[in-house]
């Protein structure tokens, strides 16, 4: 996980996706804890403030979920769940700017279509 | 009321006004920044805090009781200042042990313990130790204290990459196991930035931004293009400074900047050392 500063993004916005990119790729399995509040603001020397903002959308998910005193922990079901919202936002991230871009270089539909069937071969 | 509050503080020397009419709230376990450019005022102002100099007028409230001369209140304060006050000829060890005398909540123990992640050696006199280490032991201090209130002026001057580096982690790993107020006056803004909560601008002696560092942030951005877009883009906006390169323009804007930018026109965000260069410009 790595927190780029010079980012356009939030801090606790990379947090997040940090965190889901994490569980995503199976450093956290479901139903194992994940690093403290204090752990990722230390690491990352960020205010706590912002590091539990980041968590907080997390929890509002049903991503993670809190024990009282034990820690956060990730839910059951929570991978899918994550696919399920990247797959949603797969458009958007990734979709609509290769087209623009594409247009713009003058890229032909057939010419991306190819492109994307080599990519797969490969 | 847990706060620290200053109201309508006063100070010049001789004809010289170092702070002007200053009414700040500082308020229960958030990290404050103190920024401005050298001369501005921090160090008058967090020695008015901490009753070292006195206000010409205007008082400082600790928890709501006044500050002045009242021993009660000076004790929730602690402040690693750039001097150092401790006698030149004592031990390390012993300034720990002096320490306690005056804040009882003083750690020894973790003293030790984080000096020794410094590698200081307690056993040197303080006259003995180098700049570095000289901030390193007053930092040290400072984290062991267990005030409420903890202000420190300019805390990693001759502190190298590594030590500072370690100083945050330690401040955060503190902060948030027993939280307290934090005010950090430093003019290296980069470093601090993603640590506090809080953003105080102070130039000439005034305060000129005083709100959470994610609000500030979110009010500023950068866009760059060709002059005349710019120029164009710019009109009527507020505009805290424009760098010119050739044919090319960059202006640092102040509001919100997701409307209706041209796709001509490159926008991005304003991070806070830029933003405080164009806001503390003269």
């Amino acid at each position: 996980m790595y927190i780029n500063f010079e980012s356009d993004k939030p801090i606790f916005l990379q947090i997040t996706e940090g965190l889901e990119d994490a569980i995503l790729a199976g450093a956290f399995p479901e139903e194992t804890q994940i690093p403290s509040i204090t752990e990722l603001s230390v690491s990352f020397k960020i205010n706590p403030a912002t590091a539990l903002k980041g968590i907080n959308i997390l929890v509002d998910d049903g991503i993670v979920y809190k024990k009282r005193g034990v820690g956060m922990f990730v839910a059951t079901g929570a991978l899918d769940q994550l696919a399920r919202k990247r797959k949603e936002q797969f458009y958007d991230s990734y979709v609509s700017g290769l087209v623009v871009e594409a247009k713009r270089l003058g890229l032909t539909e057939t010419e991306i279509k190819s492109m994307i069937e080599r990519g797969f071969i490969k | 009321m847990k706060c620290i509050e200053v109201k309508n503080v006063n100070k010049s020397y001789g004809s010289v006004c170092a702070l002007d009419n200053i009414c700040l709230r500082f308020e229960e376990n958030k990290i404050y920044g103190l920024l401005g450019r050298n001369g501005a005022g921090k160090t008058t102002l967090l020695n008015i805090i901490t009753g070292r100099i006195f206000a010409d007028d205007g008082e400082v409230l600790i928890d709501g009781v006044p500050a002045l001369e009242n021993d009660e209140s000076l004790h929730k304060l602690y402040l690693a200042s750039e001097k150092t006050l401790y006698p030149e000829n004592m031990r390390i060890r012993d300034a720990f042990q002096w320490t306690k005398q005056f804040y009882p909540e003083f750690d020894a123990e973790y003293a030790k313990k984080i000096a020794s992640q410094f590698e200081l050696n307690t056993g040197k006199k303080v006259k003995s130790l180098s700049t570095g280490f000289t901030s390193i032991f007053k930092l040290i201090i400072a984290l062991s204290v267990n005030t409420p209130y903890i202000l420190f002026d300019e805390p990693v001057l001759g502190l190298d990459a590594n030590n500072r580096d370690l100083f945050y982690k330690l401040l955060i790993e503190k902060y948030s196991e027993s939280p307290c107020t934090v005010i950090i006056s430093t003019h290296l803004i980069e470093e601090v930035s993603s640590v506090i909560e809080d953003i105080v601008i102070i130039k000439n002696g005034s305060i000129i931004k005083n709100e959470s560092r994610e609000e500030l942030l979110a009010k500023g951005y950068t866009v760059s293009g060709t002059a005349q877009n710019i120029d164009a883009y710019i009109a009527g906006k507020n505009v805290i400074g424009v760098e010119s390169l050739g044919g090319l323009k960059t202006a640092y804007i102040l509001g919100d900047g997701n409307l209706d930018t041209p796709d001509d026109i490159e926008i991005t965000k304003l991070d806070l050392q830029k933003l405080f260069i164009q806001l503390t410009n003269s």
